[in-house]
């Protein structure tokens, strides 16, 4: 599954959250979206995610433009897996059934195969003993590892994460990384934006820039950290790293 | 000691203490009255009164499987309705929580209900009250619909669940969830508002107690069971309405 943003562009009022956005999702590499608040990153995974349409140029998925019909958009979300910064699960479901529900009505597993299915993703972050307990009797990393497991669960090419670690503390989010690094060996596309800098730089893959909600660079992370490409990036970096 | 048993204790005790000078009050009250009571007159009407119970007691069961689905008719209409039907459902709903009961049921009953040829007083006193309770069911509604989350919403989206199934599988349990105790509560105004069809002579539990009056001109004798026996009905639903405020609270 190939994604592409082409000159994409998308406003809130008359105010654009991001503007002329090109580049190409890679294949089985990461992509991070790195650059300051506010910059237009959550905009841009939420067109890539389908969750929401550009008013100028297009998302292309595999070279065919998306239509923005639901219907159309709702097979596009449900070929990917996205993860909120706060995780966003069903409050009134315990933690199997937040992984079993989109398996059931979206993707058409009868209840058995997916309450196998969602078992074995608690046993693989470690929360078999949390199966039956709702989101609010669970800490905030718990709560983002099941998010994971949801959003795994009909095992996508393409994960979407909205700074999946950032309404955590360091402790959760040594956890919820954990997780991240074992879903991108499996050889999953990981597509993330985050200010968790080192964890950014040990995932490697590719780094996309955003700034003034423009894309201002893209290229191999390893070269971004090294020499920051641009007066913004380095700004960013140097804020960032004295946190 | 145990310190945990006189906290236990300590309500109850408390409790007893606002009961007896309620109690107290009331009876000095009556004492000074000077009232000659007569239960015996009134104790033959004991079936008559029964009858009025169980026909108040059908009266709000049948009110309440009208107006709750009437409700969320009015709901969804104000919410996703198209143009006029919103504005028709807003007007509805604010016309009749803006006037009183007791002229909307004269109205509907003796000149929208005779102009439609209705004349069972009954059936016709389901319907005006269910009207009535459907607006404030409505406004309950609309809040919990409001209230629910967006971050959920999107969520549901993003797992890619379709329409019917955003709303079956997470908007109705979240937004019941929240609307339980205010529906309770609604319910237990429901069965006391039943009370002023009397005025139409639908032969409910009033009525029976104004006619009970009537006929033995024994006025408190026919109007403190009335109270009490409302107080029956509605008594269990305050207690529902509690319990389930604190197992919400528990969950959020």
């Amino acid at each position: 599954m190939q994604i592409e943003s082409r000159h994409a562009g998308r406003r809130y009022g008359d105010r654009w959250a991001i503007r002329d956005i090109s580049l190409v999702v890679p294949v089985r590499e990461p992509l991070l979206l790195l650059g300051p608040s506010g910059g237009g990153k959550s905009t841009l995974l939420r067109l890539l995610a389908g969750l929401e349409i550009p008013q100028e140029g297009q998302i292309l998925v595999d070279g065919k433009p998306l239509s923005p019909n639901e219907s159309d958009l709702r097979i596009h979300r449900r070929r990917l897996g996205f993860v909120f910064q706060d995780g966003n699960l069903f409050p009134h479901l315990d933690a199997l059934e937040n992984i079993t529900l989109p398996l059931i009505r979206a993707h058409g597993f009868s209840r058995a195969d997916a309450i196998v299915r969602a078992r074995r993703l608690l046993e693989r972050f470690q929360l078999v003993t949390h199966s039956n307990h709702r989101p609010a009797e669970l800490s905030g990393g718990q709560r983002q590892r099941i998010a994971l497991a949801r959003a795994m669960g009909h095992d996508p090419e393409i994960l979407i994460l909205d700074e999946p670690t950032s309404a955590l503390d360091p402790e959760m989010t040594g956890e919820v990384i954990d997780a991240l690094e074992t879903i991108r060996n499996e050889g999953k596309t990981l597509v993330l934006a985050t200010h968790a800098t080192g964890f950014a730089r040990h995932l490697g893959g590719q780094v996309a820039f955003l700034q003034d909600h423009r894309l201002t660079w893209t290229g191999p992370t390893r070269k971004f950290f090294e020499t920051p490409p641009t007066e913004g990036a380095r700004t960013y970096l140097s804020r960032i790293q004295r946190e | 000691m145990n310190p945990t048993r006189t906290h236990s204790l300590l309500p109850v005790i408390s409790f007893l203490f606002v009961l007896t000078l309620l109690g107290g009050f009331l009876a000095l009250s009556f004492s000074s009255l000077h009232w000659e009571w007569h239960w015996d007159s009134v104790w033959a009407y004991r079936e008559k009164f029964l009858r009025g119970w169980l026909s108040s007691l059908l009266l709000s069961g049948a009110t309440l499987a009208v107006s709750l689905p009437l409700g969320l008719a009015l709901t969804m209409g104000r919410l996703k309705g198209w143009l006029p039907v919103r504005q028709l459902c807003a007007l509805i709903v604010e016309v009749i929580r803006g006037t009183p009961l007791l002229v909307q049921i004269l109205v509907l009953f003796y000149i929208v209900g005779s102009a439609l040829g209705l004349e069972n007083r009954f059936f016709a006193g389901i319907l005006i009250l269910s009207l009535f309770e459907a607006a404030y069911f409505s406004e309950i509604f609309r809040g919990a619909w409001l209230s629910l989350p967006q971050s959920t919403l999107t969520s549901a989206r993003a797992i890619g669940l379709t329409p019917r199934d955003t709303f079956t599988q997470v908007i109705t349990p979240l937004a019941l969830r929240n609307c339980l105790p205010s529906l309770a509560s609604q319910t237990a105004s429901l069965i006391k508002d039943s009370s002023l069809l009397s005025i139409i002579a639908v032969t409910e539990l009033t009525h029976v107690a104004q006619e009970i009056n009537a006929f033995t001109y024994s006025t408190l004798e026919s109007y403190l069971p009335l109270a009490f026996a409302y107080l029956l009905l509605t008594a269990p639903l305050s207690f529902l309405t509690r319990s389930w405020e604190k197992s919400l609270a528990y969950a959020n």
